[in-house]
């Protein structure tokens, strides 16, 4: 009687699977629930029950007045965020690892406080600093509070990496006739890389959905996250919907790409 | 191209490889890591940098390599002065402790590294010569984690040689194997380097290594050369109580000096006559003073003391009780309890053993006095002790 085909037993062999599938479904719902409505076409404004399928918002994502130059602003956004943010998180993360200088600790924990703060502490102290200098609230502020709070992100990722690093494949590269910028870009930069691009992910991905922040400090100026906040009080398009799936779908592509290369890689060189 | 083309020109004209330290030093704060230091390091010639870990080997092999910058004197390759060059200027290559190996490049472009950053387009001949002297060819594209430690080591070498360096800097490299590969790699690095007739300057804490591989060695303590020589000569006579205590065994007795009689200087040790030649006595041997008197236990004949009558005349001899004794398969080891000094240390070659000679019995220890060295009695007895057992 080693085994019983019971169903408590199955249960209990089968257990940890079983919780992570429900745990994955948790997690998944939400996403199959804007996939499915975006192939709806509801009657009158509002899309939260299911009428009929229709792929009229997929034809026209751009039907909705104000969505498409909205979308393209967060896009650009979070590109030029990501891109700023990636320069200096990545500077500073070399600096608080490699260089002795006054300061040093007090920055290093200086850089944890944007992710601690609570968002609107911050968005609310951005906007106060932005009206006393006379800025006006628009592209430029947003970007530059984005950068604000990507940085530490992006600090927090490469400095891990850097710090794991011998800094003996440096002297090792110089030892082998590579000047200072031919070691930075043939010995460190690759080897900081995933850091930076897990950095990067991070930046683009935060400052692309933040509302928050962005509300406060975009005076006239609407992204994206606003536009859908804005809409679900007079309706909800289903051009949202389709935005929502297609960047996940983005998002699920880009992952299996990039696991596909890993294992490709790793294959050839094993 | 401009570095390569300079480099070839700089090896034209100036011909020798010499490696010549002057004045030397580093410091940091008030720590002296290197005191003044000069060395000259002759073409072609296997050197090792022999001392326990912080003597300021590490710190002098990185200051030829351009990696550490001296607080003050020159390094000079050859006739040029290379001082104030960073190191990817200088036509110096390094093996580092634990290899340092690019993990982001396979092990092709590991060792093709250094060519291409001199320019060199057509690499592939050269790296595929390089891979075979190390016998690594079937490895080309695999990544260094994919190695193990001894493959690691032959690419870290291939990746040095490949670009001719006029000297190749190795800084402990076989500290990280195991036992029977680094006898290996031992052979292997001097039969390479027979085969290219490079300057290595190899940097060890392992005082067999640096006997079974170097021409020269200098051995260091404290920031400083304490001697100089090749393995033999070192061995024979030690100069420094460091340098008998650190390379192999030694038994040093305190002894006062009673005359000089010809070229033998004759002391007095707990009542015991020992003679031993003036030429191998590095201290002021005045009468009165004191000496250590010097000798390598397996210089040493062990005697029972029944049969004391039959040791020949003229050799320097010792009473005492054995207090340990271990069989070592080729040579016993005795250790002997005398009036002179407490803890002398005899090997014994397993040719025919007498059975006497056991814990309790009493011997007479006798040598040839050539094989006796005297030092200097103001240093310390033991230095060098210890870190030699560690090392």
């Amino acid at each position: 009687m080693a085994f019983s085909p019971s169903p408590v037993n199955w249960l209990k062999r089968h257990l940890v699977v079983i919780a992570g599938l429900l745990t994955l479904a948790y997690l998944l719902l939400p996403n199959v629930v804007v996939t499915v409505f975006s192939f709806n076409k509801p009657n009158g404004r509002f899309n939260y029950e299911w009428q009929q399928f229709s792929t009229d918002a997929w034809k026209d994502p751009c039907g909705v007045a104000g969505l498409c130059g909205s979308l393209s602003l967060s896009l650009q956004i979070a590109l030029w965020a990501t891109l700023g943010a990636t320069a200096l998180g990545t500077a500073i993360a070399f600096a608080l690892v490699r260089y002795r200088f006054r300061a040093r600790g007090t920055i290093n924990s200086l850089i944890f406080l944007p992710m601690a703060m609570p968002e609107v502490v911050m968005a609310a102290s951005l906007l106060t600093l932005f009206l006393n200098m006379g800025a006006r609230l628009g592209f430029w502020t947003i970007l530059i509070a984005h950068i604000t709070f990507c940085l530490s992100f992006v600090v927090t990722a490469v400095k891990a990496r850097v710090m794991s690093m011998d800094p003996r494949l440096e002297q090792a590269a110089q030892d082998l006739y590579a000047g200072p910028f031919q070691t930075f870009v043939r010995v460190t930069l690759p080897i900081a890389a995933p850091g930076i691009a897990a950095g990067a992910l991070l930046a683009f991905a935060l400052s692309f959905d933040d509302f928050i922040i962005t509300n406060f400090n975009a005076g006239s100026t609407v992204t994206f996250p606003m536009f859908v906040w804005g809409s679900a009080q007079r309706g909800t398009p289903v051009q949202i919907n389709v935005i929502g799936t297609a960047m996940f779908v983005v998002a699920v592509l880009f992952v299996l790409v990039s696991m596909v290369i890993g294992n490709r890689r790793n294959r050839r060189t094993a | 191209m401009t570095t390569n083309s300079t480099k070839n020109q700089t090896a034209a004209t100036d011909g020798g490889g010499d490696v010549r330290l002057t004045g030397i030093t580093k410091t940091y704060g008030s720590f002296t890591a290197v005191h003044p230091l000069d060395l000259t390091v002759p073409q072609g010639s296997f050197f090792a940098l022999l001392g326990a870990s912080g003597c300021g080997k590490t710190t002098t092999l990185r200051m030829i390599a351009g990696l550490e910058e001296p607080s003050g004197g020159t390094v000079h390759l050859g006739d040029q002065d290379v001082t104030a060059l960073p190191p990817y200027k200088r036509p110096v290559n390094t093996v580092f402790q634990s290899y340092a190996l690019f993990p982001h490049l396979d092990i092709y472009e590991n060792v093709a590294f250094g060519l291409r950053r001199r320019g060199i387009k057509s690499v592939k001949k050269q790296v595929g010569e390089m891979l075979d002297l190390v016998q690594l060819g079937e490895q080309a594209r695999r990544k260094p984690h994919q190695l193990s430690g001894g493959q690691q080591q032959r690419v870290a070498v291939a990746r040095a040689l490949i670009n001719h360096p006029k000297v190749l800097l190795l800084d402990e490299p076989l500290g990280a194997l195991d036992l029977k590969l680094r006898r290996q790699m031992q052979l292997e690095l001097k039969r390479i380097q027979t085969e290219v007739g490079i300057t290595f300057v190899h940097v060890t804490h392992d005082q067999e290594e640096a006997m079974t591989m170097a021409d020269q060695v200098a051995v260091m303590n404290a920031g400083r050369v304490e001697q100089l020589g090749t393995p033999a000569d070192l061995y024979e006579n030690p100069r420094t109580t460091f340098t008998a205590n650190f390379l192999g065994t030694s038994n040093l007795i305190e002894a006062e000096v009673d005359t000089r009689s010809g070229d033998d200087v004759v002391v007095r040790a707990a009542g015991d006559k020992l003679v031993l030649p003036g030429a191998r006595c590095s201290a002021p041997a005045k009468a009165g003073g004191t000496v250590l008197v010097g000798v390598r236990p397996e210089k040493i004949s062990l005697t029972h003391a029944d049969d004391a009558g039959s040791v020949p005349e003229g050799r320097n001899r010792i009473t005492g009780r054995i207090s340990n004794t271990s069989f070592i398969g080729v040579s016993t080891q005795y250790v002997v309890d005398c009036a002179a000094c407490p803890e002398f240390e005899v090997y014994v070659q397993n040719i025919d053993r007498d059975a006497r000679l056991a814990p309790g019995a009493e011997v007479v220890l006798h040598w040839n006095p050539a094989h006796t060295f005297g030092l200097d009695a103001a240093q310390d007895i033991d230095a060098g002790v210890a870190e030699g057992e560690a090392a």
